[in-house]
C-alpha cells in the first residue's frame, strides 16, 4: 500500500486521473465539479499536460475529443447544465469512436435547479441523453476510494472501447472528504489505446480488429493522414449512404460492447446469501442503503444490498439472479423514480418491486430506508 | 486531373464532389490547397478541422490530417488538437452560418486567445445545405427559405468581430479574386497567432435564384462589381459602402501566441514543483 490520504472526491477523481494518464483537460466552471478543473490547473502542467478553461461547456468536450484524436488521454468535467450541452458532442465521440472521459457530478435539477446540492437525476440522461440511442459506458461512485479507483476504470474502458466513459458522481459523493490509502504505481492497471500495426498507407481508421470489433486508433499528426467525421462513416473514415455500410457501422458500434460485456459488469453487494428483501442502490444513496441495512439486520430483517457500479450497461444477470430469490426489492433513489423504471423491467415480476423516492435535495437517511423495510419485508 | 504537387493534398477517389455548379467554395479550396504546396507544405503536418454546412465538406477531399466535426465546433476541436500537437498546422474551415451563428462564441474565444490556428470562411450569405435559409451574414433586405419577405436583421461584419476580439492577422477576399485570396491564405497560413480569412463565396442555388443572382456567370459580376479595396472604402461614406464588400487586410500585427504561453507556464510549473 501506497500513501494515505484525507483527500475530497473531487480531488480523488483528479488525482485518480492523473494516475491513469490523463494529459489533457478541458472544462467550463459549474459547482458541484469545479474543483476537479482546479486541481487539475495546477496538476496538470506538472506533468507535461494541458489545462485550458473553455468558452464553454460544449467547447471544453470538442477540444477534449480533439486532444484525443491526436493522442492524448482526456477528459472535462461538469454537472447537470452542462452534461445537457455536452450531449451533442458526446454523441460525435461515441460515432466517431473517440476515448473521453465525462465527469458528471449531478446536483438537482432540471435547469438551474439546486446548485449546491445532491441529486440523481441524471440516471437516465447519462445513458441516453445524447440522440441516436446508442449505447455508451457509465460509472457510478459512492466513495472517495471509489472516485480514485474508477475514475482510472473509467479511462482503461474509453481507451479499450473507444467510447466516452460517464463517471456519473453527486455532490455528496464529490464534496466529501474520507481517508483513503493510495495504491502503489505498480498495483494500478493502465490500458492504453491499441495502435495501428499497419503502415500510414495502408491504414484504415474504421477497420475493426475481428475478435473485438475495435479498430486500432493513430493519431492525428503522427504519419497518419486519415479522416474523422460525424457522419456515418465507411473503413476509410469516410462519409457513406450506402445502406449496407450504414448498417454494418451502426451493428458493429453495438457489438463491441456484446463482445466486451464481461469487462462492463460491475456491483458490490452485501448480505444477499439469505437476504427476503434487498435494497437497489447506487451513488451517495447507496451509503445510506449500507447503514439502514445493518439496522435492519440487528432488527432481524433479512435484508441485503445491491449496487451497480457499472450503473450502464445495467447489470441485468445478476440483478434478475437476485429477483429470483427475493420477495422484494427497494429502490431508494434522490430523482423522480428513474433506476427503480429500470429495475422493474429487468425483474419483470419475478419479485415486488418498491420505489422510495426523495426530491428535497437532503440525502435519503438510513432511517428512510429502514422503514421501507418494516413496510414491505 | 490536377498537378501532382497538388494531387497529393487530394483524396482523389472521392470525386466528383459534392458541390454544385456555380458553387466559388471549389475555387477556395484550390486555393488553400495552392497555398499548402507553395509554402513546402506535408500533408502529414497539415490538419484541416470543419463543422457543419457545405464548406465543411472540404476537409473529407484533403489529403491530410482531417476532421469533420459537429455545427460550429470546429474551432474549439481544433484548439485541443493544436494544444496536444504544437506542431501541426491546424486550419479550420467553417461557413457563415457554422462560424457566425452556432459558433460565434469558439470564434470570438479562440481569436482573443491567439492560438495558432488559421480560421477560413467561405461565406455565401446563406444556409446553402440545409436549403437556402438566412444566415447572420445574410445581407438586410435579401430574401433567403426563411426570409420570404425579405431579411430585417442587419448583416454581421465577420472581419470587424475578428479585429475586435483580438485576431492577430485578418483578411477578407471573394472566389473572383483568386490571387488576392491565394494570398492572403498564405499570409495567415505563416502567421504566429489567430488568423482569419473571410472568403466571399458564390451560392447561386440557394442565395442567388432567391436574389436575382440565378447564374454562376452573374454571381461572379456582382462579386466583381460590388467589390471596393479597403484603401478606397476609407474614403467612402457609409451611404456609399452600403451593398459593397469591402475586401483587402484589415488586421496584421505580432502578439504572443497560445500555445507558447502555455509552454512556458508548464516550464514555471514544473521549476516551481522541483523547488518545493
Amino acid at each position: 500500500m501506497g500513501r494515505v490520504v484525507f483527500w475530497q472526491g473531487n480531488r480523488a477523481v483528479a488525482m485518480g486521473a492523473i494516475m491513469a494518464g490523463v494529459k489533457f483537460y478541458a472544462g467550463y466552471p459549474i459547482t458541484p465539479s469545479s474543483e476537479i478543473a482546479e486541481i487539475l490547473s495546477a496538476e496538470l502542467p506538472k506533468v507535461g499536460g494541458i489545462f485550458i478553461q473553455m468558452e464553454d461547456e460544449i467547447g471544453s468536450i470538442a477540444a477534449a475529443i480533439g486532444a484525443s484524436l491526436a493522442g492524448l488521454k482526456s477528459m472535462t468535467a461538469t454537472s447537470g447544465p452542462g452534461f445537457s450541452l455536452k450531449q451533442e458532442n458526446i454523441g460525435f465521440a461515441i460515432m466517431a469512436e473517440v476515448p473521453v472521459v465525462i465527469v458528471d457530478v449531478q446536483r438537482g435539477g432540471p435547469s438551474t435547479g439546486t446548485p449546491t446540492k445532491p441529486f440523481q437525476g441524471d440516471f437516465m440522461q447519462a445513458r441516453w441523453g445524447t440522440h441516436g440511442g446508442f449505447p455508451l459506458v457509465v460509472l457510478s461512485p459512492s466513495s472517495v476510494k471509489e472516485c480514485f479507483e474508477l475514475t482510472i476504470e473509467a479511462f482503461n474502458l474509453a481507451e479499450r472501447f473507444r467510447t466516452p466513459v460517464v463517471l456519473l458522481s453527486d455532490e455528496v459523493v464529490g464534496h466529501m472528504r474520507e481517508r483513503i490509502e493510495l495504491p502503489e504505481d505498480s498495483e494500478v492497471k493502465i490500458y492504453n489505446r491499441k495502435r495501428p500495426k499497419a503502415s500510414p498507407l495502408n491504414y484504415k481508421p474504421y477497420e475493426a480488429d475481428p475478435e473485438d470489433d475495435i479498430p486500432p486508433m493513430a493519431a492525428y499528426g503522427e504519419g497518419y493522414c486519415f479522416h474523422v467525421t460525424g457522419l456515418v462513416h465507411n473503413e476509410y473514415g469516410l462519409p457513406t449512404n450506402d445502406p449496407k455500410e450504414i448498417e454494418a457501422l451502426n451493428l458493429r458500434l453495438l457489438r463491441k460492447f456484446e463482445k466486451g460485456k464481461d469487462l462492463l459488469v460491475k456491483f458490490s453487494s452485501f448480505e444477499l446469501e439469505d437476504a427476503e428483501v434487498v435494497i437497489v442502490a447506487f451513488g451517495c444513496v447507496a451509503r445510506s442503503a449500507m447503514g439502514a441495512l445493518r439496522e435492519a439486520r440487528k432488527l432481524g430483517y433479512k435484508v441485503g444490498l445491491f449496487r451497480p457500479v457499472i450503473l450502464w450497461p445495467f447489470p441485468e444477470e445478476p440483478l434478475k439472479k437476485i429477483a429470483s430469490k427475493v420477495k422484494a426489492i427497494i429502490v431508494p433513489e434522490m430523482n423522480p423514480g428513474l433506476m427503480v423504471r429500470e429495475v422493474e423491467r429487468v425483474v419483470g415480476g419475478r419479485c415486488e418491486v418498491h420505489s422510495l423516492i426523495r426530491l428535497d435535495t437532503e440525502i435519503i437517511t438510513p432511517e428512510q430506508i429502514l422503514e421501507k423495510v418494516k413496510e414491505v419485508a | 486531373m490536377p498537378r501532382e504537387n497538388i494531387a497529393r493534398f487530394l483524396r482523389l477517389g472521392l470525386f466528383p464532389h459534392i458541390f454544385c455548379a456555380g458553387c466559388g467554395h471549389g475555387i477556395a479550396f484550390h486555393a488553400l490547397i495552392r497555398a499548402f504546396d507553395a509554402l513546402g507544405y506535408n500533408p502529414e503536418e497539415v490538419m484541416v478541422v470543419s463543422g457543419i454546412g457545405c464548406s465543411s465538406r472540404i476537409p473529407g477531399y484533403i489529403n491530410a490530417n482531417t476532421l469533420h466535426t459537429t455545427h460550429g465546433r470546429a474551432l474549439a476541436f481544433a484548439t485541443g488538437i493544436k494544444l496536444a500537437k504544437p506542431h501541426l498546422r491546424v486550419v479550420t474551415v467553417m461557413g457563415d452560418g457554422d462560424c457566425a451563428a452556432i459558433g460565434g462564441n469558439h470564434f470570438i474565444h479562440a481569436a482573443r486567445r491567439n492560438i495558432d490556428i488559421t480560421a477560413i470562411v467561405l461565406n455565401n450569405y446563406i444556409y446553402g445545405m440545409t436549403g437556402g435559409q438566412a444566415s447572420p451574414t445574410t445581407p438586410h433586405g435579401a430574401r433567403g427559405s426563411t426570409a420570404p419577405y425579405g431579411f430585417i436583421e442587419r448583416q454581421f461584419d465577420l472581419c470587424n468581430l475578428a479585429v475586435a476580439a483580438g485576431a492577430v492577422y485578418v483578411a477578407r477576399a471573394t472566389v473572383f479574386h483568386i490571387s488576392q485570396m491565394e494570398s492572403f491564405i498564405k499570409k495567415a497560413l505563416q502567421k504566429r497567432g489567430f488568423s482569419f480569412v473571410e472568403i466571399i463565396s458564390t451560392c447561386p442555388t440557394q442565395f442567388g435564384r432567391r436574389n436575382r443572382l440565378r447564374g454562376a456567370v452573374e454571381m461572379m459580376e456582382w462579386l466583381k462589381n460590388n467589390s471596393v479595396p479597403l484603401s478606397k472604402a476609407k474614403e467612402m461614406s457609409d451611404e456609399e459602402l452600403e451593398g459593397k464588400i469591402v475586401i483587402g487586410e484589415f488586421a496584421d500585427k505580432e502578439m504572443i501566441e497560445y500555445t507558447e504561453l502555455y509552454h512556458s507556464l508548464c516550464k514555471a510549473a514544473i521549476g516551481e514543483g522541483m523547488s518545493k
